[in-house]
């Protein structure tokens, strides 16, 4: 008897199938997504932004009110959504091309004024939109569209370290983890963590989600698994990077 | 509770970024948010002082791309936002302006023009014209109010909030550093008592209720997947503006009726302008004035009503030609003789326009 796929109540049933590629690792980011807004039980005052790139392919996934924005940009959108209106949970949703190359300086100021956002960045190696170009999480060697003979280091140096960046910029009360679609609990669990922190006012949260990219990676389902799963996580070490500590009793 | 900013109307001797500060207390501005670039600073200067008396927000973003999509935030979010930004800030904050023209985003900036191009001059100019009133990737769908002095700074800055609402196009109030940095005599008053309406604002997204059961999620983008999807779109918005057009569009004339020429100028140049024609008035020459106050939409009808009359329109900026374009395409068919008067990034005076028209005036 076939199974039914339990969605998350967040999710957008009228726009279901989603429109990522066949194994893209968005849709599984953006379960464990609904799940945890589920769980803090949110939805009513969420506001979503996407980026370009595919993240934009969010802009009606949910049950909760989106705007997507520019390449890059979606961080201030964000900012300034959330310091208009304290009493919103804003969630900044991007790439890793919109994060950490056109949209660094937005995520770099954002984290250092501890704004109180949460930044969600799905790391998949390469621009995945615009046809499988070099990001700045490409890993050494690999190759891509701009990169044909394999990224050198020598050339256009070592993929960005986005959360350890981050955890080196902010200060107390900020959160920023790494997960992968590869544990989907466990990513849901940081998500949940990061909207905590937002919820209670700390400062800055920050997720990034590892993922996979068979379109551009052409790679079938067991090639794309072992490359998130060994190549990936060699470079990108998976967990809790920053994790504001827990006030006295 | 905060007070209002303003109640009974007052003169006071102030410079044009304090007027600008005033204004947006007194339209009920909510949030703003800057970069610092010269000549706009002082008027986040003066709203950091004021902000937080009456319980109004500010955020100091980390460049002007930042500042013109966090303000794009704030007004989604429901609250009347506005930045400032001048010369190569203006020229980045276009990126977010062409988001707001394609999501109908009532943002409201005020640009105090330096010199250009590049980081140029920090003193003044009029070369910011073009690239507010067609900046960005798009069609030019904005509302551009040109002023000339400070009470004008303070009247239009009111108005931009107003009419940025009402007809949901970005709109911006193109000042310059003269206007900026210098003190001049203005009336502070409260709108709401002259009887002028408030801005109604109101969220794009984060409205009560629970999206998809209570009422539908906010779901918005400016991304399109066909052609035929898109040109709808900018159909729709370019019938809109066209609509707005009559209600919106400003001039100023003087000494028309039997001008033999018509000098046109906009911002404070359209001062020296005035001083010029009223100098060469008394000495019985036929000069008459217009100047367009909105330069986008430009006031169209009213110049060409104009234009056949006179035998020379003079058409005087502190830019090499950028209102001279708007006054070319307006006029495109008439066969009146245009006569430049460009000097880019420099000041122009009365007196020098008055020799300037008088040599055109012949023997």
């Amino acid at each position: 008897m076939a199974t039914v796929p339990k969605m998350p109540k967040s999710w957008r049933v009228e726009t279901k199938p989603h429109k990522f590629c066949p194994g893209c690792g968005h849709g599984l980011v953006l379960k464990a997504l609904g799940e945890a807004i589920d769980e803090l039980d949110i939805q009513d005052r969420v506001v979503f932004g996407c980026d370009i790139g595919c993240s934009l392919l969010a802009w009606d996934f949910f049950n909760v009110d989106i705007v997507q924005t520019h390449h890059g940009r979606t961080t201030p959108v964000m900012v300034g959504v959330k310091r208009a209106r304290p009493d919103r949970i804003c969630i900044a949703y991007m790439g890793d091309g919109g994060g950490y190359a056109i949209g660094a300086q937005h995520l770099v100021n954002a984290a250092t004024r501890n704004e109180k956002i949460t930044a969600i960045l799905v790391n998949n190696c390469n621009y995945g939109m615009t046809g499988g170009q070099m990001a700045p999480t490409t890993l050494p060697e690999m190759k891509t569209e701009t990169t044909p003979y394999g990224r050198d280091v020598e050339e256009t140096g070592y993929p960005t370290q986005g959360p350890e960046m981050v955890a080196a910029i902010t200060r107390e009360g900020a959160y920023t983890a790494r997960g992968t679609v590869a544990k989907v609990r466990q990513l849901k669990n940081y998500l949940k963590k990061a909207l905590q922190n937002q919820l209670e006012g700390k400062g800055f949260s920050f997720v990034e989600a590892l993922s996979g990219c068979p379109t551009n990676w052409s790679t079938n389902a067991k090639a794309t698994w072992a490359f998130l799963e060994e190549n990936m996580t060699k470079y990108f070490k998976v967990g809790e990077v920053k994790v504001p500590v827990k006030e006295e009793e | 509770m905060a007070e209002k900013p303003i109640t009974d109307e007052k003169r006071v001797f102030m410079t044009g970024n304090e007027a600008v500060a005033w204004a947006a207390l007194a339209a009920e501005a909510e949030i703003m948010y800057g970069y610092p670039i010269t000549p706009q600073n002082e008027i986040m200067h003066y709203w950091t002082r004021l902000a937080p008396k009456y319980k109004r927000k500010f955020l100091q973003t980390e460049d002007e791309i930042s500042a013109g999509f966090t303000t794009c935030g704030g007004v989604l979010a429901g609250k009347r936002a506005f930045t400032a930004t001048a010369g190569p800030g203006n020229v980045l904050m276009q990126e977010a302006m062409s988001m707001a023209e394609m999501m109908r985003i009532p943002t409201v900036v005020v640009v105090q023009q330096r010199g250009g191009p590049s980081t140029a001059t920090v003193i003044y100019s009029q070369q910011e014209t073009t690239l507010t009133c067609f900046g960005g990737n798009g069609e030019g769908l904005r509302l551009v109010y040109s002023t000339s002095s400070h009470q004008e700074l303070f009247d239009y800055t009111i108005k931009a909030f107003y009419m940025a609402w009402k007809y949901r196009f970005p709109t911006f109030v193109l000042g310059d550093g003269y206007q900026a940095k210098m003190r001049e005599s203005l009336y502070l008053y409260n709108p709401i008592e002259k009887g002028m309406p408030l801005a109604e604002s109101y969220p794009f997204l984060g409205q009560e209720g629970r999206p998809g059961v209570e009422r539908e999620p906010s779901h918005l983008r400016n991304t399109y997947n066909t052609e035929e999807e898109l040109y709808q779109i900018i159909s729709g918005y370019v019938e809109d503006y066209e609509r707005m057009i009559p209600e919106v569009v400003e001039y100023q004339v003087s000494d028309l009726e039997d001008a033999e020429i018509v000098v046109i100028a906009h911002g404070i140049v359209s001062r020296a302008a005035r001083e010029a024609v009223k100098v060469l008035r008394q000495e019985g020459r036929k000069v008459g004035y217009f100047r367009p106050i909105t330069l986008r939409p430009f006031p169209t009808g009213k110049l060409r009503e104009i234009a056949p009359k006179a035998k020379k329109l003079v058409v005087a900026e502190s830019a090499q030609g950028q209102l001279f374009k708007l006054v070319q395409e307006a006029l495109y068919g008439e066969t009146v003789p245009l006569e430049p008067y460009f000097k880019p990034g420099l000041g122009i005076t009365g007196e020098e326009l008055v020799e300037f028209l008088q040599s055109n005036f012949g023997q």
